[in-house]
């Protein structure tokens, strides 16, 4: 089995897989989209109810949750769109210019 | 899933789309496609189709899959009659003793994929009576082509195929009722959506459709930042004027009973759904006025029908 | 066993002996006989198949598509415009390597609209990445259809396998032919076990990506090594077949070319008519012979150059118009073959048969004459002709 991890740009014809077929889940997840980010939401644990309104909103599935607790930011995929700020009933989340978490 | 919606226990759940896709920033479809596949059981398995569209070229660009499902892209105007093959292929396997468990089939397609290109290959899956779940993510244009007209696309709206001009005053016809078109092809469910406050509206959709058992149709409105030309951020608020001003009603039909979902607590002007977009810019120069004051008619009369269906 | 069935009902015989899991039907003239007969086998019960009857061809080919990607064994008929409405999908399915079996029967092309046979149908689909196989008469038809599965379902080749007959000529026609057992043709196909699938437990597939150029080069290249690698794998089925059924296929036939001067290269059913030809003029002195291709896709390229290397003058009969203003496809090919040859015979194009014209003993004979004139003279005259219409002028 070929696996998405070992196929690159310049992996030969002979070891990709055929057709283009991929065998795993979610390989996606391996690509960084962080780096699109030009404004960058910031998570403010301590004012965060975890009603879990921004979870669904998010167009990327950058926020985690577990064990009832929305968890920071996945910023390997948040493309800082801001739609969570703007759904968030609280001060939990701002967003700040440029892509690095500050 | 229990009779009571519950936000918190369903974003527990394993995202079935992951992040790492190359959607725009802020765009509805990767809200509505994780919202819909939310609403599977946990333990159940799902073969994913697509039709090309912004969704297929951005969650499964070689090697990078963003489903956690199996999933099957062929081309842009076959996605019901795909999903309906790999239907009819876990059937046969089944009878065959080569497949078990329950897989459900759930197709997304743009409405271009939707209601113009695939409208027949829709049709007909919905016809033979394919045990399956078509979601059309209605952004009301071809957005992966850059935003051309589709039969979708409402009146006046700017596009780069309707564009403004001097004479040009965007898309000269209304859009195309597709629900209510899938209504008339008798399958057990069909539902009209969006994603809106805490998303119970869409899951429960969602989730009726993948659990009931023959063809049934979701149509989900989903904003594009893009080709809509509002601020990415406002997404939710877009969603909810649309729904508020009765421009993207919600309601459901249930074995032939129509469902109205959401009345909205004072119905809104036309124009607060059209002011924050840029493609209908144009309506609201001077001079422009018939143009709000047609497509306030039409939705009035739109919503008058739908109370008539859901009242009856 | 013997019998006495129609190109049709030999090939839908076929098809029911394989059981497959799925087939996608739409009816067109003349292929419209296969789905028929094949619905009363599931009527009757005789199949357990999944008969998907589907709203347009396109739908067709896209239901075998998505159910072999799933696991499943797929099969589907058409001809002419079905197969031009397929056309997209039809590069989808090789691109995905899907080995999906289909029986093409060949028919004109529109417009004008037309439903008697010539090739050019599956001649415009030749470059999507099928194999193709062509039938003479039921008897192939039948035995072509069987030995598609295990071609293209070797894991080295994993490409789909068009089947071409000719409409009404061979698909109406009822002749004799010899069946194999069922149970001898359930071994010979054996089961179908794909490592991956959409509907696989234990890691989920996914199938058709967006791919960059990054990939998409590397993706044709295995296609094309793929299309190389089916052609030993043609001959390997063609030997395993011959153990069971007694009856041996090659790329092509050819049929008295041991010392053959003058020869043609042509398709399909005209083969008898040509071979009638051939034995009468052999009667009177001529060195004549004829190729039958057979293997189409991929083509036979060093064979045929080696097949025709001692000839002096040949004619490529093409039963459907390229509209290359150069001649017909397989003349392309052909001749393409030929290059390598150190002495190549003399070589014309001559299409004919378009939307079912017919063609006689007396024209092949024609034709042999013309060859023999440029074996004398090394006058080839026009290269590219057509031969059976009305025309103010007498050409061959
Ligand atoms: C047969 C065919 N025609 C045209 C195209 C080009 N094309 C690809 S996606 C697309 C538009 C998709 O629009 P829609 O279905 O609304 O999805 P969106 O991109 O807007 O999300 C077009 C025109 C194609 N891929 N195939
Ligand atoms: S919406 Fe705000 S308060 Fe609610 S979970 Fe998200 S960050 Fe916390
Ligand atoms: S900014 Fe956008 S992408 Fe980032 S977490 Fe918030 S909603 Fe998701
Ligand atoms: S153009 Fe619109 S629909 Fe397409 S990815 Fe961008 S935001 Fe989404
Ligand atoms: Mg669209």
């Amino acid at each position: 089995m070929i696996y998405a991890k070992d196929i690159n740009e310049r992996t030969p014809w002979q070891d990709l897989t055929p057709g283009g077929e991929i065998y795993e889940p979610g390989t996606a997840r391996d690509f960084d989209t962080g780096t699109w980010r030009t404004n960058t939401p910031i998570f403010h644990v301590e004012a965060c109810k975890h009603c879990m309104l921004c979870v669904p909103f998010c167009p990327d599935s950058a926020i985690p949750v577990k064990d009832g607790k929305r968890l920071d930011f996945d910023y390997m995929h948040c493309k800082g769109c801001g739609i969570c700020e703007d759904v968030c009933p609280f001060p939990a989340i701002t967003m700040v210019t440029g892509g690095v978490a500050k | 899933m229990s009779k009571i919606y519950n936000l918190k226990r369903e974003v527990e759940k394993p995202v079935r789309l992951t992040g790492g896709h190359r959607l725009c920033a802020g765009c509805g479809a990767g809200v509505v496609v994780s919202g819909v596949l939310r609403a599977l059981d946990k333990e159940d398995r799902a073969v994913v189709v697509n039709a090309t569209s912004c969704l297929e070229v951005s969650t499964f660009m070689y090697p990078y899959t963003a489903y956690m499902d199996s999933y099957i892209h062929s081309a842009f105007e076959n996605s019901a009659a795909t999903c309906s093959g790999v239907e009819a292929a876990y059937n046969a396997l089944k009878r065959r003793g080569k497949v078990d468990g329950a897989v459900k089939f759930i197709t997304f397609a743009g409405d271009g994929g939707t209601y113009d290109i695939g409208f027949q290959s829709l049709s007909g899956a919905m016809e033979r009576g394919h045990d399956m779940v078509y979601v059309c993510y209605d952004n009301e244009a071809y957005m992966n082509t850059g935003i051309q007209r589709s039969s979708s696309t409402p009146r006046f709206a700017g596009t780069t195929t309707t564009p403004i001009g001097s004479v040009g005053q965007g898309k000269k016809q209304n859009k195309k009722d597709l629900t209510e078109i899938l209504v008339a092809h008798n399958i057990p469910y069909v539902a009209q959506t969006a994603p809106i406050g805490n998303f119970k509206d869409l899951h429960t959709k969602a989730y009726n459709a993948i659990y009931t058992e023959g063809p049934c149709f979701l149509n989900v409105l989903s904003p594009c930042p893009r080709g809509w030309d509002y601020p990415m951020a406002k997404l939710a608020e877009i969603t909810k004027l649309a729904v508020d001003t009765c421009v993207w009603p919600l309601f459901e039909v249930e074995e032939g009973v129509w469902h109205l979902s959401y009345t909205p607590k004072k119905k809104l002007p036309v124009e607060d759904f059209l002011r924050p977009q840029g493609r209908f810019r144009h309506m609201f120069q001077k001079g422009n006025e018939w143009m709000i004051k047609e497509a306030q008619q039409y939705v009035d009369q739109k919503w008058e029908r739908l109370l008539e269906h859901t009242s009856a | 066993m013997s019998n006495r069935l129609s190109g049709n009902e030999a090939v839908a015989y076929a098809m029911k002996q394989m059981n497959p899991d799925v087939m996608g039907a739409f009816p067109i003239t003349p292929s419209t006989e296969i789905p028929e007969y094949f619905a009363q086998y599931v009527a009757d019960g005789e199949v357990n198949t999944e008969y998907v009857t589907v709203e347009s061809e396109h739908s067709s080919m896209s239901v075998c598509i998505a159910a072999q990607a799933a696991g499943a064994r797929t099969v589907s008929a058409t001809s002419s415009c079905g197969l031009a409405l397929m056309y997209e999908l039809l590069y989808v399915a090789a691109s995905c390597r899907l080995p999906i079996t289909l029986a093409c029967v060949n028919r004109a092309l529109s417009g004008p609209i037309n439903i008697n046979n010539d090739h050019s149908d599956s001649m415009g689909a030749r470059d999507t990445g099928w194999v193709q196989i062509y039938a003479e008469n039921n008897q192939e038809a039948y035995d072509n259809f069987l030995m598609a599965m295990p071609i293209g379902e070797t894991p080295s080749v994993r490409l789909p396998v068009m089947t071409c007959m000719d409409g009404f000529i061979t698909s109406h026609a009822v002749e004799n032919i010899e069946l194999l057992e069922t149970d001898a043709v359930r071994k010979f196909i054996g089961e179908y076990n794909p490592e991956n699938y959409l509907l696989k437990k234990e890691n989920p597939l996914a199938v058709g990506p967006y791919d960059v150029s990054a990939y998409y080069m590397e993706h044709k290249v295995q296609e094309a090594e793929a299309m190389k690698a089916a052609k030993a794998r043609i001959l390997e089925v063609a030997a395993e077949f011959e153990k069971i059924s007694g009856r041996s296929y090659g790329l092509f036939e050819e049929y008295r070319m041991e010392d053959a001067e003058l020869a043609l290269v042509l398709i399909g059913s005209s083969a008898g008519t040509a071979k009638a030809a051939v034995d009468k003029l052999r009667e009177d002195g001529v060195k004549a012979g004829l190729v039958k291709i057979r293997v189409f896709r991929p083509f036979p390229g060093k064979e045929l150059a080696q097949a025709l290397a001692n000839t002096r003058a040949v004619a490529v009969m093409d039963k459907s118009e390229g509209f290359s203003a150069n001649g017909g496809p397989l003349f392309a090919e052909t001749r393409s073959a030929l290059y390598d040859l150190k002495e190549r015979p003399y070589l014309i194009d001559i299409v004919y048969g378009l939307g079912g014209r017919d063609v006689k003993t007396e024209d092949i004979e024609k034709v042999f004459g013309r060859l023999a004139d440029i074996a004398v003279t090394g006058e080839i005259g026009p290269v590219y002709t057509h031969m059976g219409q009305r025309s103010k002028e007498d050409i061959a």
